[in-house]
């Protein structure tokens, strides 16, 4: 049976090999989960059951629900100052995974280029090469805490005739997140060049030394920008696969255009949910925040600690350690270390090829996890962690 | 709430050096801070919460909830009657309710004989004490914030992205 071309030409099997390994291992200590540890807070599950139980079970709008459209317009306006037509400027999705592919098949031609930090999520590249445009890869440094710099992508709109930017932040693998004068200067060449941006920032309400930003705050930039968000990371509702588009009517329309054909719409439960975190979730919103930090400065600390470089990421839940000190590829380091010592983390490479050398350690797991993860990271590596001068 | 309060009430166990760790702070300056706390009384105790459905061989125990109703004399307040009442040992919390009844009282016993035993016999006919409607607790879900009931593991995926 042929497969299509483009579809075998994605994603690299050494991972989904180590992947298959460690799903299938028992008792293993995990740091490579991409979800948060905590379960949806009750209040938004208790409106989901209920809502099943009254039989709320069809298709809703193909746009979604016009009451969560509308939660939605309010909560941005009123948390960010962001101004979107319910009607016309809001998409709910399956995930902000759906919504990027919509978006990449909405505005991209045959070999479009759109630039890709590196490392990144492992969707970006993909999502733009199905879609038939060209991944142009842009690799950020440790030393610039893996963040994007004004000056490259100027420099690769220029040589690579750039028509979009693919934008993550608080980034997956890395943590990076950018300050609002850092992105005035993005924008500023955005701008120049001309190019749209895709700009996911489901982890936004994880950012922790700074206020997030939303790039279409910025002057003109919400004619450019689609804004990508959702619930999975701030309310711990991945399952129930809801996210939104935001941005200018006619790319939202295209969006909607290929949606109601591939997806219809998005759960009717998961959006009953999706409400009610907006009515009333910003309490345990803040509760985990803090815990999340908690961890993040525990973590960082004991990297340090046992030898592995690792710098303060600005959000997210993720850090992502050098390895260099090893000697080891990160695919070799990641199968070693989860079959000496039954921890798994995902090594950098996944991530792209500036990966390489790094591993990404998520701290989406309860303290006594991460630190019995840590003293058996240390024990591979022939050293000891200790609190208190006392081998734990 | 103070991060170290936030934390040790969730966790008594994690060590004045974890702390520091979790918050930033030096482990000194949270070991004086956590001393501190306990001097003054904001810390009360440490102790596990502990699901006595659970133990074997099964313990006998019973535990009662107490509307008592006082009659307030001159001179003699609220608080005094409280403290003739609570500084029983059996009587594990006591608190004053805004309602028909004045203070809620919760006895804990060996059985329903024993538990009535203390109420006729000491509580009941304390000077003050109008009335007492005693209800017996048949079953704790929630106890101390904690959900008693055994969950299921939910687990997640080991590994994604």
């Amino acid at each position: 049976m042929d497969i299509a071309q483009r579809v075998q030409d994605l994603a690299p099997s050494g991972i989904r090999a180590f992947f298959d390994l460690v799903l299938n291992m028992k008792d293993v200590i995990s740091l490579g989960v991409g979800e948060p540890d905590f379960v949806t807070p009750w209040h938004i599950r208790e409106k989901a059951v209920f809502s099943l139980e009254k039989g709320l079970t069809s298709y809703t709008s193909n746009k979604g629900m016009p009451e969560l459209r509308r939660e939605i317009s309010h909560f941005l306006k009123r948390r960010h100052g962001l101004s979107y037509d319910s009607e016309e400027q809001i998409l709910i999705t399956v995930g902000v995974s759906e919504a990027l592919d919509l978006a990449a098949r909405a505005i991209l031609n045959p070999h479009d280029r759109v630039l890709v930090p590196e490392p990144a999520y492992v969707s970006y590249a993909p999502v733009v090469e199905l879609a038939g445009g060209r991944a142009v890869y842009l690799p950020t440094e440790v030393e610039n805490d893996f963040k994007l710099t004004a000056r490259e992508i100027n420099q690769a709109a220029i040589q690579k005739k750039a028509k979009a930017l693919m934008l993550n932040y608080p980034a997956n693998p890395t943590g990076a997140s950018y300050t609002k004068e850092e992105l005035k200067e993005i924008a500023r060449v955005v701008k120049r060049h001309n190019l749209i941006v895709l700009s996911d920032e489901i982890y936004d309400e994880l950012t922790y030394d700074f206020e997030h930003t939303p790039l279409s705050s910025l002057a003109g930039m919400k004619e450019r920008v689609i804004y990508l968000n959702g619930f999975s990371k701030a309310y711990a509702m991945t399952g129930f696969r809801i996210g939104y588009a935001c941005g200018p009517s006619q790319i939202i329309a295209a969006m909607t255009k290929i949606h109601q054909y591939t997806m219809l719409c998005a759960p009717i439960t998961g959006q009953i949910a999706a409400m009610e975190a907006l009515r009333g979730g910003f309490k345990s919103i803040a509760e985990m925040k803090r815990e999340y930090l908690r961890r993040r400065r525990f973590v960082v600390e004991a990297l340090n600690a046992i030898g592995l470089p690792c710098h303060n990421p600005a959000g997210a839940f993720y850090v992502f350690p050098s390895i260099k000190s090893t000697g080891q590829r990160s695919l070799d380091f990641a199968r070693d270390l989860l079959q000496k010592k039954k921890v798994a983390l995902v090594p950098g490479v996944a991530f792209g090829k500036s990966g390489e050398g790094y591993v990404r350690i998520s701290y989406a797991s309860n303290y006594e996890n991460l630190k019995e993860a840590v003293v058996r990271l240390a024990g591979y590596l022939g050293k000891a962690y200790t609190i208190d001068e006392k081998e734990l | 709430m103070d991060e170290i309060l936030e934390i040790l009430a969730k966790d008594a166990r994690i060590s004045p050096a974890e702390i520091a760790k979790l918050t930033g702070r030096t482990r000194a300056s949270v070991q004086k801070a956590i001393r501190q706390y306990e001097r003054n009384g904001t810390i009360v105790q440490y102790k596990a919460v502990i699901n006595r459905d659970l133990i074997h061989p099964p313990q006998s125990f019973v535990r009662a909830l107490i509307e008592v109703s006082i009659a307030p004399q001159k001179d003699v307040g609220f608080d005094s009657i409280a403290e003739r009442i609570y500084s029983f040992p059996e009587v594990v919390s006591c608190s004053l309710v805004s309602g028909t009844y004045d203070l809620l009282v919760v006895v804990e016993g060996e059985n329903i004989q024993t538990v009535s035993d203390f109420i006729a016999s000491k509580l009941a006919p304390l000077e003050n004490v109008r009335q007492t409607t005693t209800h017996f607790l048949l079953k704790t879900y929630k106890e101390g914030g904690q959900i008693l009931k055994k969950t299921q593991n939910r687990k997640r995926l080991n590994i994604s992205y």
